[in-house]
């Protein structure tokens, strides 16, 4: 492969995302703007947080379909704690605790009983979902906090905080995949699991933790989403695995576990955004929204499948 | 009857940095059963895979019934009337035999109805052919024995109308009662007229069934006689081909005191009361046939079967249920399966080898600095000549020898008092090799315990101080290097006393 292309290929995410940024720009005057650009990072974060949680579930050759429901259900505890006048330093800590829960119960199972991820995960899905209905008997938990409501509608120094705390989370995962042995462990499960373990790895304490991590940052995903809406929605979160997953997908990251990184999905996520975005503002009606999403999920896969061939050859 | 069926004429076949293939010439005739001989990584398995379509040479000509034939692929190795039986079956369990012989060729009624009367018929018919009589076309392939598993593959093959079948080592996999049932098998199918290339280690089949051998060595042809002119010495010379003593070196002489002690070890149904020393400095080779237990012995010294019962110290440590107490009690296992348990084949060679050490190059989780990483690399690329002009490329891009070194690379940074080494050199060229057993000899020097489990019976005697047999998950025989001959170790490998 010649230079210039290992080249393409390496920083292929970020040519597709500056390639849309460009289209965009073009196709609506609003897009380029400071207000418009920070309102789809915004909204990015929330998927974006669960994506980065995936990247690690996916590295280890894992999936996690929980974590939609795991949004709702967490998101509708936190509102029921605010609601019954508990402090946002209890409220928060909980609420982390247990998405923290449900993501080790799906590593449990995953680890001790050899049930394949996409299964326990299916699992947990229907069951949280139905725990959230439950709680909620199926209406929104309204809250109003004002310190609660900072977190999804405040800003810094001009920055949305969802957008600090998603900037936040990528930076602490790209340095824990690169520089700490847990990271470097990560890879190697994903790589090969048997050549892992005889390396005297904690193949299945390091599988625990990942997706631990990834039903943590759902809840923490739960947080900023319900204190957007001041609102507790049964319903939240559906689907929000699958985009997740695309946007992990587009970043590069193998399905087949091990390679991949962070910053890729980072990128996915912003694609995914920006694309709603524009077709917004070009007043596109969702249905076809849909469609386009998905034919840019099958691009950027085969792209990916084509570079894969060259790389291997 | 004596016309040639198959004919391979200055076949080479290269990948990158070895030479696989180098001007081979085979022929086999109908009715004729050949043995085809050679060390592992003599090249038989590329051979095989040229027949079967999976490689195509580089040079050279291959002619079916005297014309000349290409083999493009799987399909047109079939239709020339090629079969070839690997040592891993390709039957799928769920399904019944008749099925299994008939996979995608059922006999069918119109549109697509498989007509289950015809298929049973025909299925008997070869199944009779191949000594399977006492057993019903209906049963299922997973309700099998494996020596019947293996007759199924051979009726699929006959089935195929195949005039040329080629048996990849197949009586390894089966007991002696099974492996006689087998050879008589064979010599049924020459008298039918087939071609048969028969592939094994046991000289003793060899000199029972096989009309003519060929011998390769290190990818060259050797050449070929008829069975009865030679000898079981003359076979080994050719396969050998050279002095034992110039591939191995010195051995080390200066033990020390026991560092693994193994005693009264059984894990159920794989090993039973096994009892071992290997002193500093020392290397102690395992021998015995495939299923012998030897692998599992290795695995259970590396903490693998958390269930075992008896003891094994290490340096007075004598607890180790994972992989990690083994590590931490100074213990280390190069498997056999180089790229499903040493490495990880898309990772860096870089990273395959910290991976071990990154624990104890990291404080707090963190790794330590680059700098220092990339010094620890450089080091064992240097000491051990690890072929790579960049450490971040792949190790699934290396050539088997190199593979192996980045293996014991990761775990000599380890600093172990015990090395298991399972077929140290499986699949690796004759330079490599002799790199890698100078190396076991320094290692020694400097007072490193070497556990040697090897197929390879010149490897165990060029290089082992003290040799222990296998078989059936026993050790049924161990002896000074002194008193070892090849004969010896076959008996108690073969459980003869």
């Amino acid at each position: 492969m010649t230079k210039g292309l290992a080249l393409v290929n390496k920083y292929r995410v970020l040519i597709i995302f500056a390639a849309l940024c460009l289209a965009a720009g073009i196709l609506s005057d609003s897009f380029l703007t400071v207000n418009n650009l920070l309102n789809v990072v915004r909204q990015v974060s929330i998927t974006a947080i669960i994506a980065a949680g995936m990247t690690l579930i996916i590295l280890i050759a894992g999936i996690d379909l929980s974590v939609g429901s795991v949004l709702a259900f967490t998101g509708a505890i936190a509102a029921g704690m605010i609601t019954a006048n508990l402090p946002l330093v209890v409220v928060l800590p909980v609420t982390l605790l247990i998405g923290l829960l449900f993501g080790l119960i799906n590593g449990l199972f995953v680890t001790r009983w050899g049930i394949p991820s996409f299964i326990t995960t299916l699992a947990l899905m229907v069951i949280a979902r139905g725990m959230t209905l439950v709680y909620t008997k199926g209406y929104p938990v309204v809250v109003s906090n004002d310190a609660f409501r900072f977190i999804g509608n405040g800003k810094i120094a001009g920055v949305p905080l969802p957008i600090i705390i998603m900037l936040a989370v990528f930076a602490l995962m790209y340095w824990v995949l690169r520089c700490t042995s847990f990271g470097r462990y990560i890879y190697a499960i994903g790589g090969n699991e048997e050549a892992a373990r005889l390396s005297g790895i904690p193949v299945n304490t390091i599988k625990l933790a990942v997706f631990g991590i990834g039903g943590l940052l759902s809840a923490l995903s739960a947080i900023i989403y319900t204190s957007r809406l001041m609102s507790a929605q049964p319903t939240a979160g559906t689907g929000i695995e699958l985009d997740a997953i695309a946007a992990v997908i587009i970043g590069g990251t193998s399905l087949a576990g091990g390679r991949g990184g962070i910053v890729g999905t980072l990128f996915g996520a912003l694609i995914m955004g920006i694309l709603d975005n524009v077709l917004n503002l070009m007043n596109v009606s969702p249905f076809y929204q849909s469609i386009a999403k998905g034919l840019v999920i099958l691009l950027a896969v085969l792209v990916d499948s084509k570079f894969s061939k060259i790389k291997t050859r | 009857m004596d016309t040639i069926a198959l004919k391979m004429e200055g076949i080479c076949k290269h990948f990158p940095g070895v030479k696989a293939l180098d001007r081979v010439d085979i022929e086999v005739r109908k009715g004729e059963i050949l043995a085809l001989l050679g060390e592992n990584g003599a090249g038989k398995s590329t051979l095989m895979k040229v027949l079967a379509g999976v490689h195509q040479p580089d040079a050279g000509s291959i002619y079916i019934n005297g014309s000349k034939a290409v083999i493009q692929g799987p399909r047109s190795s079939q239709a020339l009337g090629i079969s070839i039986i690997y040592q891993e079956f390709n039957l799928v369990p769920n399904l019944s035999v008749a099925e299994n012989i008939f996979l995608g060729r059922e006999p069918r009624r119109v549109r697509g109805v498989i007509d289950w009367k015809r298929l049973h018929q025909q299925a008997q018919a070869v199944m009779e052919r191949v000594g399977l009589k006492h057993v019903s076309p209906k049963t299922l392939v997973s309700e099998l024995g494996i020596a019947e598993q293996q007759l199924v593959e051979i009726a699929k093959a006959i089935s195929y109308a195949s005039e040329i079948i080629i048996m990849d080592e197949p009586t390894a996999v089966l007991n002696g009662e099974d492996a006689k049932q087998l050879l008589r098998i064979m010599l049924e199918l020459k008298k039918q007229g087939m071609a048969i290339i028969f592939i094994t280690h046991r000289l003793e089949e060899v000199e029972q069934i096989a009309d003519r051998i060929s011998v390769l060595r290190d990818g060259k042809y050797i050449g070929s006689a008829n069975a009865g002119e030679v000898t079981r010495d003359d076979i080994v010379k050719m396969m050998v081909g050279r002095d034992i003593t110039d591939l191995y070196p010195e051995r080390n002489e200066k033990l020390g005191q026991p560092v693994l002690t193994v005693e009264h070890l059984t894990v159920k149904g794989e090993l039973h009361d096994i009892n071992l020393t290997v002193r500093e400095g020392e290397i102690l080779g395992i021998g015995g046939l495939m299923g012998s237990g030897s692998t599992q012995l290795s695995k259970a010294l590396f903490g693998l079967y958390p269930n075992m019962q008896g003891t094994i110290t290490v340096n007075g440590q004598t607890r180790i249920r994972s992989p990690r107490e083994a590590i931490d009690a100074g213990i280390a296992l190069v498997s056999d399966d180089r790229k499903g348990e040493g490495l990880v084949l898309i990772m860096s060679v870089f990273e395959n080898l910290l991976l071990p050490s990154y624990r104890r190059i990291s404080a707090g989780g963190t790794l330590m600095q680059r700098a220092k990483q990339t010094s620890i690399v450089e080091k064992w690329v240097d000491l051990l000549k690890i072929k790579v002009h960049d450490p971040a490329v792949e190790a699934g891009t290396l050539s088997g020898g190199n593979q192996q070194k980045v293996v014991l690379g990761k775990w000599l940074q380890m600093n172990p008092k015990v090395l298991i080494l399972n077929e140290p050199t499986r699949g690796i060229d004759v330079g490599a090799k002799a790199e890698i057993y100078q190396l076991m000899k320094t290692l020694t020097e400097q007072g490193l315990a070497i556990v040697m489990i090897s197929s390879e019976m010149p490897e165990l005697l060029g290089m082992s101080h003290r040799i222990a047999v296998m078989h059936e998950g026993r050790i049924t025989g161990e002896m000074p290097i002194q008193e070892a001959t090849q004969e010896k170790i076959f008996l108690y490998a073969t459980g003869g006393k």
